[in-house]
C-alpha cells in the first residue's frame, strides 16, 4: 500500500451483505473529494460485490490487494 | 391555552439539549447501519438522507385510516420524532383500515396505541402523543415544533383548519383525503405552490357530502394514500425529487388509475395565503363528521 496515500480506513469483515458495502459507504461519506480509502474485506461475496457496488457509486478503485489469508484490501478513490 | 403534550420515554436513551431537541440519534451503530440499509445504498439518500430523516420531526393529525400508515412507514424509515394528535379511542370500526391499531388495543387511546405500535417498530423513535382534536385553540402550538405536518383528518373543518395554520405559521404539509375507492393528496410548501384553500376555498356545506359512515372507504386506500404522504414527507426532509406541489393526485381504485392534475397557480387572490388576505385569524367551522374523506 506504500503507493498510496491512505487518507482512511474501514474494516468490513465483520459484517455481512448489505452492511459491507453500507459500512464502506458511511466511511467514504466521512472523507473528501479525492481522498483514498482502504477497505480491508473477505473474499467471496464482499469481494465480489462492494468494487462493483462503490464503482456504481461513481468511486475510483485504485487497487486490489490479496492477503493471501482470505481477505483483500480495497484501495478506494472518492469522487464527489 | 397550550397543547399538553403526554409524557413520553424515549426508548433510544438519548439525551435531549436544553431547549427540548433530541441529540443527533445517528450513532453509526452496525445495528443502525443494519436498519437502514435499504436507505444508505440508496444512492439519493445515503448516510447523509438518513441522518436528516433521524433529525427530522413530522406531526401526524389523525391516527386513522391515512395516518396509521403515514406514521407506521415514518418510524421505520427512522424520523426521529414524531408527533401524532388525535382525540378518539380504538373502536372496533376502525380495524377494517387503520392497521397501526389491534384489536387488543379497542377501547385504548388511538395516540397510545399508534405510539406502542411505532416504538416496536423502531426504537430509534421518540413519538409524542396528543390527545386532542385539533382546534383554532390549539393548532399553532402543535404544529410549531416540527418541520412537516401530515393531514390524516377525517373531516373538511379540519382539513382547512390544518392548510390555514400551515400558511400562517409557513410550514409544509400533505394533504390527503379518501373516500369509497378513491383517494387525493397534494403538498403545499409556503411560496411553491397554491395551498388547499386556494384550490377549494371553503368547505362545503353541511350534509353535501357523504360522511365515512354512510358512504364507506375500501380499507387498503388508506394504505397507499397514507403511504404517498408518508413518501412526501421523507422527500421533504431529505430533498429528494420532486413533490406534489402545485399538483392534486387522484386515484380511482376501481379504474385503477392514478391522474396529476396541474393545479392554477397561486395568483395571489387567495383568502389566506395571497397578497392581502382576508382569514387573518383561525376559524372553527361547524363539525361534519368524517365529511368526504
Amino acid at each position: 500500500m506504500a503507493e498510496f496515500q491512505v487518507d482512511g480506513s474501514v474494516d468490513i469483515t465483520d459484517v455481512v451483505c448489505p452492511v459491507t458495502f453500507v459500512k464502506a459507504k458511511v466511511a467514504l461519506e466521512e472523507l473528501e473529494d479525492g481522498q483514498i480509502l482502504s477497505i480491508h474485506l473477505n473474499g467471496g461475496e464482499p469481494v465480489q460485490n462492494v468494487p462493483r457496488s462503490i464503482k456504481e457509486e461513481g468511486h475510483q478503485v485504485l487497487k486490489l490487494i490479496n492477503r493471501e489469508d482470505g481477505t483483500f484490501d480495497l484501495i478506494v478513490r472518492k469522487v464527489e | 391555552m397550550g397543547v399538553q403534550k403526554e409524557a413520553n420515554t424515549d426508548s433510544t436513551g438519548n439525551t435531549s439539549r436544553p431547549d427540548g431537541a433530541p441529540a443527533s440519534r445517528w450513532t453509526a451503530s452496525n445495528e443502525q447501519l443494519e436498519r437502514y440499509s435499504r436507505h444508505i445504498i440508496l444512492k439519493e439518500i445515503g448516510v447523509k438522507g438518513q441522518k436528516k430523516l433521524l433529525n427530522a420531526k413530522v406531526l401526524i393529525i389523525g391516527a386513522g385510516g391515512l395516518g396509521a400508515p403515514a406514521a407506521m412507514y415514518l418510524a421505520a424509515a427512522g424520523v426521529g420524532t414524531i408527533g401524532i394528535a388525535d382525540a378518539d379511542e380504538v373502536d372496533l370500526s376502525n380495524l377494517q383500515r387503520q392497521i397501526i391499531h389491534s384489536t387488543e388495543d379497542l377501547g385504548k387511546a388511538k395516540v397510545l396505541s399508534a405510539k406502542e405500535t411505532m416504538n416496536r417498530m423502531n426504537p430509534d423513535v421518540q413519538v409524542n402523543t396528543y390527545r386532542t382534536f385539533v382546534s383554532a385553540e390549539n393548532i399553532m402550538d402543535l404544529i410549531r415544533d416540527y418541520d412537516f405536518i401530515i393531514d390524516g383528518t377525517d373531516n373538511f373543518p379540519a382539513k382547512f383548519l390544518i392548510n390555514d395554520a400551515c400558511v400562517m405559521a409557513g410550514k409544509p404539509f400533505s394533504h390527503a383525503g379518501i373516500i369509497r375507492f378513491k383517494g387525493q393528496l397534494m403538498t403545499y410548501v409556503p411560496g411553491k405552490g397554491p395551498c388547499y384553500r386556494c384550490v377549494f376555498k371553503n368547505p362545503p356545506p353541511k350534509d353535501a357530502v357523504p360522511t365515512c359512515k354512510q358512504a364507506g372507504v375500501i380499507g387498503a386506500m388508506g394504505g397507499v394514500i397514507g403511504s404517498l404522504q408518508a413518501m412526501e414527507a421523507i422527500k421533504y426532509i431529505t430533498g429528494v425529487g420532486e413533490l406534489l406541489t402545485g399538483y392534486l393526485l387522484t386515484f380511482d381504485a376501481i379504474k385503477m388509475d392514478f391522474r396529476k392534475i396541474r393545479l392554477p397557480k397561486a395568483d395571489g387572490s387567495c383568502a389566506v395565503c395571497g397578497t392581502q388576505p382576508p382569514i387573518t385569524e383561525l376559524i372553527d367551522y361547524e363539525q361534519t363528521e368524517c365529511g368526504g374523506i
